[in-house]
């Protein structure tokens, strides 16, 4: 079993391990025998129509698993979902990157996937806004989007014959991530959902759940700034902008920003899906037992999110 | 020297057809895709997998296939006696190599082409039947990052001293300068990946050497499923959903 390192003392161990198990006896009985590990036997009902999918492959006539992770089916088709495995990306997951390189005409990405992914200049929006083609002038500024280790927010746009992924960044919302944190958990814990981009209304403060396990953490800042205002302002614009870049987050946001991220790592390490109904849950937790933003990551803190979540889920079964 | 004692027991008190004590822990290292500690005995390795991800080198990228790379180490505490020179020892790049081999012949590289796969392994106690260990280490960890795999791999020593086949030796019968033969195995597949010997033994022995090795290889595979499919459930029943 995967352990989680911490240093419980005895009471601490006792407690984790009843919300554990109690979340065990929760888990859908349906899928408890669908595990399967390497070179497992996925049984067949109907051997003569099915498809093979990822994660498994033919011996002999029978379908092994080549992946460790849960079966399912869908109508034919029959594949390995992993658990743990790097991100696979999909047309129009919502991704956070790292920029790793300034190429010509393109930025290459760290998205956790097995290669890094290109960010065309072509495939993004100018600062200034305006439509129009690509000069060398404006391949000679690249640096001033993105540099090197710029946290980016994208969109998985295609994949190439040559199976380069590529992004892109054509709207407002999607761009360069300052005053923040940026946290990596495992793929598998972020869902595909309607909207990935969470502003935190009682925080101020932006929350990004990076489809590829990256979640950005930052200050909360209005985008939406009307693309002929951008026009005409132009220059006054780029000030503003550079001006806004130098303000310093007040102290309060910054603790904010630490609380909620430090949800977000204790709720990984947990293991348990993140969403954005979870994290506040979390957040509220810490708040109602006063638990410092640096108690976060201990040890009781994990015993009482783990409590917190067996008592949501039973909860939510209920009434479900 | 006396390695098997006239009631038919060994040094350290166990029969010669007998394994040691196994112990398998997924998830040592936080930060690497894969990670693993693998114990047999007083032997423990801790292996780590990173990638598949973008390759470094890029002469050495192939559009086909994956990049598998190993990486050998010896802690300088793992030994009685302790070592002074850590690295690029002829031993740790012969290990490296069989490991790497070894692996790549299970992964299906041709599933992550234009990438790469790191495997480190490091010993911290060594007790005899390093290798296999970090083959066992190296095949959850790769497991556990989630890299497709033909089968699982896993390795097993045995020897043949006082004219007795003897499985998974330790480190005191290992130096006794006998023969032992080291069995990489797919337990499915029926199949040997990986034999060495460095010493000289009769062929009808052989035989019977390499199937006790063989029958190792099958225990530690059944207890390495068992791991595997213990962690993969509680990942999903935690995940909820």
């Amino acid at each position: 079993m995967r352990g989680i390192q911490l240093s419980l003392n005895q009471t601490q161990k006792i407690r984790l391990q009843r919300a554990l198990q109690q979340l065990e006896s929760l888990s859908s009985k349906v899928n408890s025998n669908a595990s399967v590990t390497v070179a497992d036997t996925i049984p067949i009902n109907n051997e003569d129509s099915i498809l093979k999918g990822h994660g498994t492959s033919e011996r002999g006539g029978d379908v092994v698993a080549t992946l460790c992770g849960v079966v399912e089916r869908v109508n034919k088709l029959v594949y390995v979902r992993t658990l743990r495995a790097r991100y696979k990306p999909e047309v129009g997951d919502i991704i956070v990157g790292r920029v790793v390189e300034v190429a010509q005409k393109r930025w290459k990405l760290e998205i956790n996937f097995s290669q890094d992914a290109v960010l065309m200049l072509s495939s993004m929006n100018l600062p200034d806004g305006i439509q129009r083609r690509r000069t060398a002038l404006d391949e000679l500024n690249m640096r001033y989007i993105f540099e090197e280790n710029d946290v980016v927010c994208a969109e998985v746009r295609n994949f190439q014959h040559d199976g380069t992924l590529q992004l892109q960044a054509r709207s407002q919302k999607y761009g360069k991530l300052e005053k923040g944190q940026l946290l990596k958990v495992p793929p598998y814990l972020v869902k595909r959902q309607k909207h990935h981009f969470h502003h935190l209304d009682e925080y101020d403060v932006d929350v990004i759940l990076g489809c590829n396990g990256f979640i950005w953490v930052g200050e909360h800042v209005d985008v939406r700034e009307s693309m002929v205002e951008d026009q005409t302002e132009n220059a006054g614009e780029q000030n503003s902008r550079s001006n806004k870049s130098l303000e310093d987050t007040p102290i309060e946001t910054r603790r904010r920003i630490c609380q909620i991220a430090n949800a977000i790592r204790v709720l990984s390490n947990l293991g348990f899906n993140i969403t954005v109904e979870v994290i506040l849950e979390a957040v509220n937790l810490s708040s109602k037992l006063d638990c410092g933003v640096d108690e976060m990551l201990g040890p009781e803190f994990h015993v009482a999110l783990a409590e917190r979540e067996a008592q949501r889920r039973s909860q939510s079964k209920k009434k479900g | 020297m006396e390695f098997v004692n006239p009631e038919g027991l060994r040094l350290d008190g166990r029969r010669p057809m007998e394994m040691r004590q196994l112990r398998a822990e997924i998830g040592a290292v936080a930060r690497a895709d894969g990670s693993a500690v693998f114990e047999m005995g007083n032997t423990k390795v801790i292996a780590a997998v990173y990638g598949p991800r973008e390759v470094q080198n890029k002469s050495q990228q192939s559009n086909d296939q994956a990049l598998v790379r190993c990486e050998y180490t010896m802690a300088n505490f793992s030994t009685g006696d302790r070592k002074r020179k850590p690295k690029g020892d002829r031993r740790s790049t012969e290990i490296s190599l069989v490991i790497r081999q070894t692996m790549e012949a299970c992964i299906l590289t041709h599933l992550m082409p234009r990438s790469q796969i790191d495997i480190y392994v490091q010993v911290l106690q060594a007790d005899g039947g390093t290798r296999s260990a970090c083959i066992n280490a190296a095949t959850l960890a790769l497991a556990d990052a989630g890299i497709p795999m033909r089968d699982l791999v896993t390795s097993c020593s045995s020897g043949y001293l006082n004219s007795t086949p003897l499985l998974d030796l330790n480190y005191l019968e290992d130096s006794a300068g006998g023969p032992d033969v080291t069995v990489g195995f797919l337990p499915k597949l029926d199949r040997v990946t990986l034999l060495q010997m460095d010493a000289k033994l009769p062929v009808d022995i052989v035989e019977n050497v390499m199937q006790l090795a063989i029958e190792g290889c099958k225990a530690i595979a059944t207890y390495i499923r068992e791991v595997l499919l213990e962690n993969t459930k509680q990942l999903e029943y935690r995940r909820g959903l």
